[in-house]
């Protein structure tokens, strides 16, 4: 690889509150590189969203604390800039991409007026010249008859249709890294799939690097090139895409794997993961997966497992690595 | 399904919700269920599928009587709902249950699982005499696969799974004949949605209930209906076996919402060919003429513009609502 774009290393996010630390983010380094799309799969609570805010700067501090670690974009130590620094950043050079984009959208202002402020303030250039790179860049991301568009207001538009107004914001300072935050999960099947392949064009056409944030195994596959697993705040296993889909090496990715029902099979049962993922206030000793782990034994509920390489370019936290099964 | 008694049939069932909106000066209708006929039959789980806005929850709350049709019945063992005063709602009401997506939300945050699961009988005061509830509520616990310890605990103390398996809990309470599920996995995570659904099977299979099981994951609709109904603004497009429609989808649309699954195979390469529908879903408000799908379908021709095809069977073995049917289409290979 080149030399990464992104560099998370190390990354420890707390949130502390009346009930105690929760630790979201506990040890997560990887690498991003140019042109690069990186899936960052995991459930609800596994430190994936968070992950990403901590290094766009844009958790809520308090309860939040970004507690060690470094986010190196290129040689600036993101943890380092002020406030104002920071922001020249955002969207300039790492952007980021919310699910839902009817929340993200001002609804008072139409779009127009919310993509050419972004452009005239970022930018410096005129109204004029803004508005002429807003119908661009709606061009851009396949909205049709975009001039009619500039004038909608957010609830005028449909989900997909706002999705890409949403990614025109995002790449329209033209930055470097985007982070999508489970940018089609809350669209309809077939919408997804137009968003997808837009953001799929988008990284080929310009080289800009992308973490894909998901829960969904079959498109990070089908769009990412390597893929991250997160279990509760930690990175359990890391590598290309197809080897992580076809023969993962941790327990929890394989198990993940198996519990996704498939339309082409009715099974009698689903081979679902027992237990519920681990509550962070209290979590388990040794390996987090252990209390649902079938191969499980003394050595896991005393020491987490280091992250290590298992295969090329893939690693695993898991003592127990090369015996997982798909 | 050759039982000819049906527990419910929704026969020929049209809702519109007026659309006045004082700020912005729209007026209209909404066709959020539009001339739908559909059946449920003892023992069964009818798949309802669709994107958001299809009407499929619309439907599900016609079901419930929360929404009155605008036109057509829903009966009950052959007798209309609609009708139903008293004593005839409550037993409807008893043996029809309903289990929502949104677990925080259906779960009244204040009450303890004992409580939750205790307030049908005080509502059906006849079904349960007050010194039997303690068991009852540890066997159904026990029954939705919960510790009955727990019975003291507030719903925040529980996972999102683990809330869905109460409310399943509290629909079973009354020994219901029929569950109306609204996306009832749709808000959980891979590996505990397969959990539920487990349980949901199980408890088919244990108590012979019948299901109306609303869901926009084919995937998962899949592993649990006998039969799916393919809803488009506010219309069956297609319905059938489930192997039948899931697998060779005869309606265009079908076809669509099919192949967008993502789906590899084993070694994780990108797997079927994907029909990616051009544009959005047209307005309920404002519904294409002819065939409501036409704006959006790759076959659609003039006919298509000017006549609305009929929900018939057209040589596929089912009823699908279009002129072109071509029953080769396969779903898309994967896992």
């Amino acid at each position: 690889m080149s030399d990464p774009v992104l560099t998370v290393d190390d990354l420890h996010v707390e949130f502390r509150t009346e009930d105690g630390v929760v630790k979201a983010v506990d040890g997560v380094s990887y690498e991003l590189g140019k042109g690069e799309i990186l899936a960052v799969l995991g459930e609800s609570g596994s430190g994936k969203t968070v992950h990403a805010r901590a290094v766009l700067r844009i958790l809520d501090m308090p309860p939040a604390y970004i507690t060690g670690g470094r986010a190196m974009l290129g040689d600036v130590n993101l943890f380092d800039l002020d406030e104002a620094d920071m922001r020249e950043v955002r969207g300039a050079r790492i952007a980021m991409l919310f699910q839902d984009p009817h929340t993200a959208l001002d609804p008072v202002y139409t779009v127009g007026d919310q993509i050419i402020e972004l452009l005239r303030l970022r930018r410096g250039i005129s109204t004029r010249e803004a508005r002429a790179q807003a119908l661009e860049l709606l061009q851009w991301v396949g909205i049709p008859s975009p001039e009619g568009r500039l004038k909608a207001y957010p609830h005028q538009l449909s989900g997909g249709i706002a999705q890409r107004v949403m990614v025109a914001m995002a790449i329209a300072l033209d930055p470097d890294v985007l982070l999508a935050d489970e940018p089609t999960s809350s669209l309809d099947v077939t919408v997804q799939a137009q968003v997808l392949e837009l953001l799929g064009s988008i990284v080929k056409r310009t080289e800009m690097s992308m973490v894909l944030i998901t829960h969904n195994l079959a498109v990070a596959v089908g769009l990412a090139d390597r893929i991250a697993v997160m279990y509760a705040g930690q990175l359990v296993e890391l590598g290309p895409a197809k080897a992580v889909y076809g023969d993962p090496k941790h327990p929890y990715s394989a198990a993940l794997l198996r519990s996704i029902p498939d339309i082409q099979r009715r099974d009698e049962r689903l081979p679902a993961i027992t237990g519920s993922p681990p509550n962070l206030l209290n979590a388990p000793d040794g390996c987090p997966f252990n209390p649902r782990c079938p191969y499980a034994t003394d050595v896991c509920l005393t020491a987490m497992p280091p992250l290590e390489q298992v295969a090329d370019d893939h690693l695993s936290a898991c003592y127990h690595w090369d015996e997982v099964e798909r | 399904m050759s039982d000819p008694q049906p527990l419910i049939r929704v026969d020929h069932v049209v809702k519109h919700f007026p659309l006045n909106d004082k700020v912005f000066g729209s007026s209209g209708v909404i066709h959020a269920v539009d001339d739908v006929s559909v059946e449920l039959y003892p023992g069964e789980v009818l798949g309802l599928v669709g994107e958001s806005g299809c009407g499929k929850s619309t439907l599900a709350n016609l079901i419930m009587r929360l929404e009155e049709p605008t036109s057509g019945t829903i009966e009950y063992l052959g007798r209309d709902i609609s009708t139903f005063e008293k004593d005839d709602l409550k037993t409807y009401r008893r043996e029809v249950q309903m289990v929502f997506q949104d677990t925080f939300g259906s779960l009244d945050p204040r009450m303890t699982i004992t409580d939750v699961l205790t307030e049908p009988f005080t509502i059906h005061r006849d079904v349960l005499p007050k010194d039997a509830w303690p068991d009852k509520v540890r066997a159904l616990l026990k029954l939705v696969g919960l510790d009955p310890d727990h019975a003291n605990r507030y719903p925040h103390e529980f996972s999102g799974g683990q809330r869905q398996r109460i409310c399943i809990a509290r629909a079973l309470a009354l020994d219901p004949k029929v569950l109306v599920c609204d996306e009832p996995v749709s808000a959980l995570d891979v590996s505990v949605q397969a959990q539920v659904v487990n349980l949901l099977k199980d408890l088919r299979d244990e108590f012979g209930l019948s299901y109306v099981f609303v869901a926009h994951d084919l995937s998962v609709v899949r592993q649990i209906a006998d039969r799916v109904a393919v809803m488009y603004l506010g219309q069956v497009q297609e319905i059938g076996e489930e192997e039948e429609v899931l697998l060779h989808p005869s309606h265009p649309y079908t076809q669509a919402l099919v192949s967008a699954l993502p789906t590899a195979d084993a070694q994780g390469n990108v797997t079927g060919k994907r029909i990616v529908l051009s544009g959005d879903l047209p307005s309920p408000a404002d519904p294409p003429s002819g065939c409501r799908f036409n704006t959006r379908c790759w076959m659609a021709q003039q006919k298509c513009v000017d006549e609305e095809p009929e929900l018939i069977e057209r040589g596929t073995g089912r009823p699908t609502k279009c002129h072109f049917v071509t029953p080769t289409v396969d779903a898309p290979a994967s896992v």
